[in-house]
């Protein structure tokens, strides 16, 4: 019985006479109670019950955009069960927010990367998936389940499904393709364009970055004090540092910055919105990949429900031409229509050996250190 | 009980429910802050419990947190200076008029109905290089090429001068209304020009207002972290940026704990000093 009819009901029962108006408000009084100082696993409990509503929480603008219209519109309709979307900035910032959760709070993220995966898994907030409830998973990319079996051999919290890179984005009416073909990475810290140059607050990507301008492998970077004056440099003729793809993207239409690093589909709905943007991925780009992740305590089948729905091909197909990131379903077995395969950063062999992914112990590993540094540093230390 | 102690008792009892409140939303979360400042952050996981003081050490010795601390105060007294000059005409021109007061308070009152965000985000609209003021000046062959205004910390200062000036504004006001214009016509009737009764009565009367507004002004500008998100460039933190990254950006709740309690201290040292020389009175009379 859910909380309304119990209400109804009690209503009923002082309406007719037969409790006492201070029994009725009593028990109100009770029920509020009861319901304020429930203890943390109630709702947890509550999870696993009838379930009304699924949280999902991602990326914002067209990317969410795409899954509402595409995967959660159709599913509330195909279920009855209600998928309240939230949006964030960044996976830092969710984390955040989901450590200083309850159980069951929040249920389903896009979460980027696997070092993201590694991270949710060390502080306890990874679920178990029963596959068998997800059969649409036989046709996603091996090579992007083995990235998370590595973390979790024995069982997965997240399936994936999209990934991108974060190449060069750059205004093609100040930059010409053989000028940026020509400096690749170093454009980003080129005094050409000081006062124009953009660049995410985000220390992983910055590294990344300074990582590919010093001529060292990003996953394996063994100058680091060059790597650092690579972001300083970067940060003394950037313009801005953007927090979100929304902020990218404005940054890039409005013509305040010309060349920014850019998350591939977001910069390739600048292009579809007809802004003369170009986008390369220089040698060692940044590639991720993106996955729904299942956080502990939240309504598992339910949530298992909402992923098989998402991964069925004709859903997983819309969702990735409406977001411009290649899905993870696997192009040997699956059809994926003929908008996708043009898509930045797809790769056609199902294997993504063509990609440069982070690896999630080394990054990880420098996590403490170098996001605190890169605080310091982008303050002008 | 007696009757004497029944009505010492009827202000505690009237007060409960404000100081559970307090109690409950304010001092015990203060406290898990206090608590969590001492803990340490581990490399992956969960934070190490206990009675570390690494975190107050690194707070308190580091020139890093110190000199965006400084920093900090100095934009936030900028800003307060000129919202101060700014906010004094209008608020004596709005205790002056005739008539249309509380149409004119009204008018102060209208940007409270847009989100802050929004209207800090306005001056991208305003100051951008596709913006309206770059479009005017080109329009009008003022300039060549667009200029770039934004990004720095005058558009900082900028953005928390228009978040904050309705409230200098306003605690001047009150100030100002409540000074009996009779003072002003005594002075000149014996022989004070204008300007001379204005800075010699009005002025002085109407300090504690102007002081007011500036406390309220000062403490929100320090503590203030969206505008240098939106209107900063990459150098253009303030010290709640600081705590944002610590607690959001490195999960450092720790060292984000003693961060923001060594912002709560020094922005209640002020207070306090403001309370030592000229009381709070004023300050709630600005507030309602």
């Amino acid at each position: 019985m859910d909380d309304t009819t119990r209400y109804e009901r009690l209503r009923e029962r002082f309406q007719n006479g037969d409790i006492s108006r201070r029994s009725f408000f009593g028990l109100l009084g009770a029920a509020g109670a009861a319901y304020g100082l429930q203890m943390p696993f109630a709702r947890q409990a509550f999870a696993q019950g009838d379930v009304s509503q699924v949280r999902f929480d991602g990326w914002g603008g067209v990317v969410s955009e795409a899954f509402r219209k595409f995967a959660f519109d159709p599913y509330t309709e195909k279920t009855g069960i209600t998928v309240v979307d939230g949006t964030f900035p960044g996976g830092d910032e969710y984390l955040a927010l989901v450590r200083a959760s309850q159980p069951g709070e929040y249920n389903i993220a896009h979460l980027s990367g696997v070092f993201d995966y590694a991270r949710y898994h060390s502080f306890d907030l990874n679920s178990e998936l029963n596959l068998d409830n997800i059969p649409n998973m036989a046709n996603v990319m091996p090579a992007l389940m083995n990235a998370f079996k590595s973390i979790t051999p024995d069982s997965l919290s997240a399936a994936p499904y999209n990934y991108g890179t974060t190449g060069l984005a750059y205004n093609r009416k100040h930059i010409s393709d053989e000028e940026m073909k020509e400096k690749g990475a170093k454009i980003l810290i080129d005094e050409k364009y000081k006062g124009k140059i953009g660049g995410w607050s985000d220390w992983r990507t910055r590294m990344w970055y300074a990582a590919l301008q010093t001529g060292q492998d990003p996953n394996d970077i063994k100058d680091t004090d060059a790597a650092w004056d690579a972001v300083r440099k970067h940060r003394d003729v950037a313009l801005k540092y953007w927090a979100s793809g929304a902020e990218l993207m404005s940054l890039m239409a409005e013509e305040e910055i010309y060349v920014t690093e850019g998350w591939s589909g977001r910069i390739h709905a600048l292009q579809e919105q007809g802004h003369d943007i170009g986008y390369y991925d220089p040698p060692k780009s940044f590639g991720w990949q993106e996955c729904l992740f299942v956080i502990k305590g939240s309504p598992m089948a339910a949530c298992e429900e909402l992923i098989n729905f998402m991964l069925d091909k004709e859903t997983s197909i819309a969702v990735a031409e409406g977001q411009s990131y290649p899905p993870a379903l696997d192009p040997t077995k699956v059809d994926l229509g003929e908008k996708i395969p043009k898509l930045p950063a797809f790769d056609a062999t199902g294997t993504l050996s063509g990609l440069t992914f982070a690896n999630p112990a080394y990054w990880n590993g420098n996590e403490a250190e170098w996001s605190k540094e890169f605080g310091r540093v982008q303050r002008g230390y | 009980m007696s009757i004497e102690q029944r009505e010492a008792r009827q202000p505690w009892i009237l007060l409960t429910p404000a100081l559970t409140a307090v109690l409950l939303l304010l001092i015990v979360p203060l406290m898990f802050i206090v608590v969590y400042s001492f803990w340490l952050k581990s490399a992956a996981g969960a934070d190490t419990p206990g009675f570390f003081l690494d975190n107050w050490q690194e707070t308190l010795t580091d020139p890093f947190y110190r000199d965006i601390l400084l920093n900090t105060l100095k934009i936030a007294a900028i800003t307060t200076i000129v919202c101060g000059l700014l906010g004094y005409p209008a608020a004596y021109f709005i205790a002056r008029s005739k008539g249309n007061k509380a149409v004119l308070l009204v008018l102060l009152m209208l940007p409270f109905w847009i989100s802050y965000i929004i209207r800090t985000m306005s001056w991208i609209n305003i100051l951008g290089v596709s913006g309206a003021l770059n479009a005017a000046m080109l329009w009008l062959g003022v300039i060549d090429e667009p200029i770039q205004m934004l990004y720095n910390e005058t558009t900082v200062i900028l953005g928390l001068t228009h978040f904050l000036l309705p409230f200098m504004v306003l605690n001047i006001f009150v100030s100002l209304d409540g000074i009996d214009t009779n003072l002003e016509d005594a002075a000149s009737s014996l022989g004070a020009t204008r300007w001379q009764g204005f800075l010699q009565v009005t002025l002085p009367l109407s300090l504690p207002g102007l002081a007011a507004g500036g406390l309220l002004c000062f403490v929100l500008a320090a503590g203030t972290y969206i505008t240098p998100v939106i209107l900063g460039g990459p150098r253009d933190a303030m010290f709640a940026n600081l705590v944002y990254e610590a607690i959001i950006r490195q999960l450092d709740w720790p060292l984000g704990s003693a961060l923001s309690l060594l912002l709560l201290a020094v922005l209640g040292v002020l207070v306090l000093i403001y309370n030592r020389y000229l009381g709070m009175a004023q300050l709630a009379k600005g507030l309602g």
